[in-house]
């Protein structure tokens, strides 16, 4: 499903921030992304989502050159991912359900199929019936949730989460990564990126770990 | 290491657009798509009143000023086609000839073969006329002494086109001690026709100034909107928007904007026209009645909108198309 080929990446001034990284994480499969600071998670996973391109190697996706995407290329590709954010990265002017309808409404769905997915979304994460709200009135657990809900409403084969959990508190965390093995088991591919080590060590999932941008642990 | 099978990406793309529901629940989906956009984008400019009244008086400022001066020449131009394009001649007889000299001279010019009629103009009968008809009667009764010369209307046979032989009728006039001046009334017409075409292009000229200040107000107005709403635009990408799916509502915008504003010069113009109709009515009753006020008509005012609505559209889409590539998902 996803496969780094001796990746680097190299932004200006700051040198090498990905080094030689290789892995294959095979469909359906869920890891964790670990590592200090600056290690250099969140920039692997911006080259998955295309927010950045590497340097040197091959990023496939689905069996697909993410260097060769066109530019005109990228908005399909993206479909193809649901991310997951820290800071959530919710429209504060739009209620849960237009949330959690963007990316369908954007690939072009109608409107009883919107709804319909949406709601399956929303009872998935446990948030059916808080539709009408706004962002601001839930708590961060829940903006998370509506975040995961927006991530996997299109049905992407693949889930990234940079630090999903980095702003919950222990318990809401556990929640959450549960939620993450839910869309494991239903065949999605999901990555990770996380430096609570000590939740990683609760779950027996595949590590990677990032040291200085080389992968020190697969 | 080279086992890359490149799936065509064409594909990918095929199979993402067909992958919710049937054909006419897409294309459900696409109208609705630009309806939403159409609609939530005049919701957007309704719910910020002020600035968007500021902007759009501004444009229509702007656009009433071009179809102002438009309208202007349009009447201006009505005025000058009413005159007649003929070859009359006009002879101003110096002030100290006497009646029977001027009489004996206007017999003279009318044995004249090249001469169709001759009229003369007594120094009373211009004085009535310029009164009845300039609207200065009272000025003209405070003056002592009759200011106005004896003219000599003369009109050449039709056989006189060529030009060269009415100057030559003009210069033998000229010579003549009777006459102060000769002076042909086409050469008026032309030279008002000429001042016309100046103003025309001139106005022309103005239009396409104050066109490209329209756009660039509306590309500025755009782009502050995309400023304040880049947070979307970026959550919009990061899910898979496609460029064409986030201008969409700012197009919209650009729309709106320009269509207001052309609705909004409408009015400025209309108003405008309706303070001045009555006393140009007065002025032109003066005359022959010839002259009526002209509004913006059912083509000028579609043209109107129209130009305004597509300036607003091209002005989002400048902004659109150079800053939308700065606005990456960082």
């Amino acid at each position: 499903m996803l496969k780094f080929d001796n990746v680097s990446m190299r932004y200006p001034g700051a040198g090498d921030v990905l080094r030689n990284v290789s892995f294959h994480l095979e469909r359906g499969e869920m890891a964790f992304l670990t590592g200090h600071s600056g290690a250099g998670k969140s920039t692997l996973l911006k080259l998955i989502a295309l927010i950045e391109r590497s340097s040197r190697g091959q990023v496939l996706l689905d069996d697909q050159n993410l260097n060769q995407a066109k530019d005109r290329h990228i908005p399909f590709i993206r479909r193809k991912v649901g991310l997951i954010f820290q800071d959530y990265k919710l429209l504060q002017d739009r209620t849960v359900f237009d949330n959690v309808a963007l990316p369908l409404i954007i690939a072009g769905y109608g409107h009883h199929e919107v709804s319909r997915r949406v709601r399956a979304a929303l009872d998935k994460v446990g948030l059916l019936g808080k539709e009408k709200k706004y962002p601001a009135v839930l708590s961060g657990g829940e903006q998370q949730r509506v975040g995961i809900a927006r991530a996997v409403v299109n049905k992407p084969p693949m889930i990234l989460a940079d630090e999903p959990t980095g702003n919950l508190d222990p318990e809401l965390s556990a929640e959450i990564m549960h939620l993450f093995e839910q869309f494991q088991q239903v065949g999605s591919t999901v990555l990770i990126a996380s430096h609570d080590i000590s939740l990683i060590a609760q779950m027996n999932y595949r590590v990677l770990k990032l040291d200085h941008g080389q992968l020190v642990e697969s | 290491m080279k086992h890359v099978t490149k799936k065509p990406i064409k594909q990918e793309r095929w199979q993402t657009k067909i992958s919710g529901g049937n054909f006419a629940d897409k294309f459900h989906a696409y109208r609705n798509l630009h309806a939403h956009a159409l609609f939530s984008s005049l919701g957007r400019l309704v719910a910020s009143r002020f600035s968007s009244a500021m902007t759009i008086v501004v444009l229509a400022i702007a656009i009433s000023l071009a179809s102002g001066f438009y309208i202007l020449v349009a009447n201006l131009q009505q005025l000058a086609g009413n005159l007649e394009a003929s070859n009359q001649i006009s002879l101003f007889i110096k002030d100290e000839i006497s009646d029977a000299r001027i009489n004996k001279f206007a017999d003279s010019v009318r044995r004249n073969p090249d001469i169709q009629t001759v009229k003369l103009i007594t120094k009373e009968q211009a004085l009535a006329e310029f009164q009845a008809y300039s609207g200065f009667g009272a000025a003209v009764k405070a003056l002592e002494k009759n200011p106005l010369p004896v003219v000599i209307q003369v009109l050449p046979r039709n056989s006189l086109e060529n030009e060269q032989a009415l100057a030559g009728l003009l210069d033998d006039f000229e010579r003549s001690a009777e006459v102060d001046f000769a002076q042909m009334d086409m050469q008026w017409v032309k030279r008002l026709q000429s001042i016309m075409e100046v103003a025309r292009r001139g106005v022309t000229l103005l239009s396409l100034l104050l066109g490209a200040g329209v756009l660039f107000i509306t590309a500025n107005t755009i782009r502050l909107e995309l400023y304040k709403r880049r947070d979307e635009v970026v959550i919009a990408k990061l899910v898979g928007a496609t460029n064409s799916f986030i201008c969409r509502p700012f197009l919209y915008s650009g729309f709106w904007i320009g269509f207001f504003s052309g609705v909004t010069a409408w009015f400025i113009i209309t108003t405008i026209m309706l303070i001045l109709k009555q006393p140009v009515e007065t002025l032109s009753r003066l005359y022959d009645d010839t002259f009526h006020v002209l509004f913006l008509g059912f083509t000028e005012t579609l043209a109107l909108l129209l130009i305004s609505s597509v300036l607003g559209v091209v002005g989002s889409w400048i902004v659109l198309h150079f800053q939308l590539r700065q606005l990456k998902p960082e």
